[in-house]
C-alpha cells in the first residue's frame, strides 16, 4: 500500500457513492437500500432548495436557540495559565468553550436532529425511529416529534436507560415510545441494530433519524452537513472576538457528529490543529476502552467501513465508557479518513481523566459539562499549558452534565 | 465472458432434479457451530437424508442486523462455543468427505469475511467444497467487495431480492447473481411476520420474468403447511428460524445439545420436506 495523497481539499468527499477513501458507503440489506437511495435524492434535493434552508434557519434560531456562544473561559484559561506556571511553562492558551450545551435539550444532537426531521416531513414520513446512547439524541428526536406531532420509537440499549434515568423520563414526557434493547452488549451499537431492525420492518411510513456521523451514506455527510452550523458559527464569532481564526480546535468523539461539526468548516485552514478525543475507559491497555481509531482497525458494521473494535475473526467487541454517549465500537467514516490522513489528531482520554475535568469545570466555569465534552476538555487541560499564550483554542461543550450528575455522584462515592 | 462464469453444477442439478420431479427444493438453513461444532456438523450431515435439497450454513456475527431473535441467539451459542470461520469452513470440508452432491451455501454478514481476507476466504472456501455465498450486507452498490471476485473465483453470489426491489432496480440486483435468487418474502427480519402468499406467487411471477435462473422463497416460512403453499410457484422454499427454534428447544437448561437435538431438526426438516413435496409445481407460463 501506498502512503495516501494529501487531497488539494479534505472538504469535497465523500463522493457518490459514499466513499471517503476507504471508508464509507452502504453495506445494508437490499430491503433497505431502496429506502436509502430515495432518502439520499430527497435530501439532495433539500440541500439546493432555499425554501429548506429557510426554514432550518427560522428553527435554529427561534426554536433550537442559535446561534450558541463563543465563550471565553478565563478562569480555566487563568487556572490552565498557572499549571503552566508551575512546570515552569511560559505560556497557556486561551481557552475559550463553544456552548453548544445552551441548545434547546441540552445537546448539539438538535441541531441534526432539526434538519431530518424537516427533511422526513418534506418526505411525508409520519412515524420517526431513532437509537440513542447517552439519551441526547432520543431526547432531541423525541421533541422534535412532539413539535411537529410525528409518532416517535426511540431504542435505547437496557444498559443505558439503567444510567441515564432522567433523560429517559424526558423522552417519555415527550410523548416518545422508549424500547429497552436487551440484545448483545445492551448499549448504543445494540440499539442501532434494532433500529435497523424496525426500520426494515417498517419500510413504507418510516424514517430513520440517526443520531451520528455513521451509518450508510448519504447519513454520515448529511449529519455532518446539519452540523457544520458550530464550526460556521465559530469562524465569525472567533473573527469577531479576536479578529482571526482559532489556533487549535477540541472536541469529543464516539460517533463523531458534534466534532465533524465544529471541524469541517476548518479542515482547509491548513494551520489549525485540530484534536479529536476519543474515550479510553479503563485505560487503552486495559482493553475496556471505545477507542477505534487507537485500538481497532478497518471493518464493515452498520452501514459502512471504517475503524472498529473486533476480534481477529471480525466479531464486534464491547466498547467500555464512562460515557454512554461515547460507548460505541466505531466511528464515523469520515473521522476514519481523516485519521489516515493525518489530518486530525486523535487522543483519548480515561474514564477518571474525564471525571477530573467534570469537576473542574463545574467549579472553576460554573458550567456541568456532559461526560462526553469532559473528555475534549481532559484534553484541553492537558495541551493548553504546553501553548504559547497567544494561542486560541476552541473546546466544543457539545452538552450540559445533568443527566450525568447520578453517575458521577456514583463514581465520586456519593453527593 | 465465459471463463468467469461460476461453476454452479451442484445447484443446477438439484434445480433440474428438482424439476424433473415437478416439485420445488426444499432449502434448509442452520447455523455453523450451534450448539456447538460437532453437534452442528451432526445436523448437516442428517439434513439431505430428511429431505433438505440444498443446505444453507450460517456464519455467526455478533450484529446480525437483518436477523430475528432466533438467529441472533443462535449465532451467540455458536461464538460462545467458540465458533470462527475457520472452523465453519473446517466443518464444510468435513461435510463434503461424506457429501458429494448436496450444495452448501455459506449465509452471514460481510466483516468476518473482510477480515479473513476476500482473496484467502475465496480460495479456502471453494476448496471446503462450498458452492455459494450470501452476503447480506453487501448489496449490488458494493459488488467490488465481495460479488465480483467470487465470480471470478467461480463462486456463486446468490442474491436476495425483497418487496422493496421494484423493476427499475431488479435488473441491477440480478445482474451478477449466480445460481438462484433469494426471495425475501417480506420487508421484515428472519423469522418474523408470516408473509402473504398471493403477494408472494406474484412477486415470484415477477422475478422470473427477468431472470432464466430459479427463484426460491424465504423469511418467514415456519411450517410444512407454509413451504407447500410457497412450493407452488417458487423453485424452492427456504426454512431458517423455525428450523433453530426447534433446536433450540432441544437443548438442555445449559444451552448444550441433547441426545434428541439432530433429531428435532431433522424431524421438522422431514414434516417440511412433505409440505413442499405435496404440492405439485404450477407450469411454467
Amino acid at each position: 500500500m501506498t502512503a495516501p495523497q494529501t487531497p488539494n481539499s479534505f472538504r469535497t468527499g465523500p463522493d457518490e457513492r459514499g466513499h471517503f477513501g476507504l471508508f464509507g458507503g452502504r453495506f445494508v440489506a437490499e430491503t433497505l437500500m431502496p429506502l436509502i437511495l430515495e432518502l439520499d435524492q430527497a435530501y439532495t434535493q433539500a440541500k439546493s432548495d432555499p425554501a429548506f434552508a429557510a426554514e432550518m434557519t427560522s428553527y435554529l434560531t427561534h426554536y433550537v436557540g442559535r446561534p450558541s456562544p463563543l465563550y471565553y473561559a478565563e478562569r480555566m484559561t487563568e487556572h490552565l495559565r498557572e499549571v503552566a506556571k508551575a512546570s515552569g511553562l511560559p505560556g497557556g492558551a486561551k481557552v475559550y468553550f463553544k456552548r453548544d450545551e445552551l441548545n434547546h435539550t441540552g445537546a448539539h444532537k438538535v441541531n441534526n436532529v432539526l434538519g431530518q426531521i424537516l427533511l422526513a416531513r418534506r418526505m411525508g414520513k409520519q412515524r420517526i425511529i431513532a437509537e440513542t446512547g447517552a439519551g441526547q439524541h432520543g431526547v432531541a428526536t423525541a421533541t422534535l416529534c412532539a413539535r411537529f406531532g410525528l409518532q416517535c420509537v426511540v431504542y435505547m440499549g437496557a444498559v443505558d436507560v439503567e444510567r441515564q434515568k432522567p433523560n429517559v423520563f424526558r423522552m417519555k414526557m415527550l410523548g416518545a415510545e422508549v424500547v429497552p434493547v436487551q440484545s448483545g452488549s445492551k448499549t448504543l451499537k445494540d440499539a442501532m441494530n434494532e433500529a435497523l431492525r424496525d426500520w426494515v420492518t417498517n419500510v413504507a411510513d418510516t424514517f430513520y433519524c440517526i443520531g451520528t456521523v455513521a451509518g450508510p451514506h448519504p447519513y454520515p455527510a448529511m449529519v455532518r452537513d446539519f452540523q457544520c452550523v458550530i464550526g460556521n458559527e465559530t469562524r465569525e464569532q472567533m473573527m469577531e472576538a479576536e479578529g482571526r481564526l482559532p489556533d487549535s480546535l477540541i472536541a469529543a468523539i464516539g460517533g463523531g457528529s458534534n466534532a465533524i461539526g465544529l471541524f469541517h468548516p476548518f479542515l482547509d485552514d491548513r494551520g489549525i490543529e485540530i484534536y479529536g478525543v476519543e474515550a479510553a475507559g479503563h485505560g487503552l491497555s486495559s482493553g475496556l476502552h471505545a477507542a477505534s481509531l487507537t485500538g481497532g482497525r478497518p471493518g464493515v458494521l452498520h452501514g459502512n467501513r471504517t475503524y472498529l473494535l473486533q476480534d481477529g475473526d471480525g466479531q464486534i467487541q464491547d466498547a467500555h465508557s464512562i460515557s454512554a454517549g461515547l460507548d460505541y465500537p466505531g466511528i464515523g467514516p469520515e473521522h476514519a479518513w481523516l485519521h489516515d490522513m493525518g489530518r486530525v489528531t486523535y487522543l483519548s482520554a480515561t474514564d477518571d481523566e474525564a471525571l477530573a475535568a467534570f469537576q473542574l469545570c463545574s467549579k472553576l466555569e460554573g458550567i456541568i459539562p456532559a461526560l462526553e465534552p469532559a473528555h475534549a476538555l481532559a484534553k484541553v487541560i492537558e495541551l493548553a499549558p504546553q501553548k504559547p499564550r497567544d494561542h486560541l483554542m476552541v473546546m466544543n461543550l457539545c452538552g450540559r452534565g445533568d443527566k450525568d450528575i447520578f453517575t458521577v455522584a456514583e463514581h465520586l462515592g456519593g453527593l | 465472458m465465459l471463463t468467469t462464469r461460476p461453476m454452479t453444477a451442484r445447484i443446477d442439478s438439484t434445480f433440474a432434479r428438482c424439476r424433473a420431479e415437478n416439485r420445488a427444493a426444499l432449502v434448509t438453513y442452520v447455523m455453523a457451530g450451534d450448539p456447538d461444532p460437532e453437534t452442528s456438523l451432526a445436523i448437516l450431515r442428517a439434513l439431505p437424508e430428511a429431505g433438505a435439497d440444498i443446505v444453507e450454513f450460517g456464519l455467526p456475527f455478533t450484529d446480525p442486523m437483518a436477523d430475528g431473535p432466533a438467529i441472533q441467539a443462535s449465532g451467540l451459542r455458536a461464538l460462545k462455543a467458540g465458533q470462527t470461520l475457520v472452523r465453519t469452513l473446517d466443518l464444510v470440508r468435513r461435510f463434503r468427505e461424506e457429501n458429494a452432491d448436496t450444495p452448501v451455501i455459506l449465509m452471514g454478514y460481510f466483516n468476518p469475511i473482510y477480515q479473513y481476507g476476500v482473496t484467502r476466504f475465496l480460495e479456502d472456501a471453494k476448496a471446503a467444497g462450498i458452492d455459494g455465498l450470501i452476503v447480506v450486507d453487501l448489496p449490488p452498490e458494493e459488488d467490488e467487495e465481495l460479488c465480483l471476485p467470487a465470480l471470478r473465483a467461480g463462486l456463486a453470489f446468490v442474491r436476495l431480492a425483497t418487496p422493496t426491489t421494484d423493476d427499475r432496480r431488479l435488473p441491477a440486483v440480478l445482474a451478477n447473481t449466480g445460481g438462484f435468487v433469494y426471495y425475501v418474502s417480506i420487508a421484515g427480519i428472519t423469522g418474523a411476520a408470516t408473509p402473504d402468499f398471493g403477494q408472494v406467487a406474484g412477486s415470484v411471477e415477477r422475478i422470473k420474468r427477468h431472470t432464466p435462473l430459479p427463484v426460491v422463497v424465504g423469511f418467514g416460512v415456519k411450517n410444512a403447511e407454509h413451504a407447500a403453499a410457497i412450493a407452488g410457484g417458487a423453485d424452492g422454499v427456504v426454512v431458517g428460524s423455525a428450523l433453530i427454534e426447534a433446536l433450540r428447544a432441544s437443548l438442555d437448561g445449559e444451552g448444550r445439545a441433547t441426545a434428541g437435538t439432530v433429531e428435532a431438526v431433522c424431524a421438522l426438516v422431514r414434516d417440511l420436506a412433505s409440505g413442499v413435496r405435496s404440492v405439485a409445481k404450477r407450469a411454467a407460463a
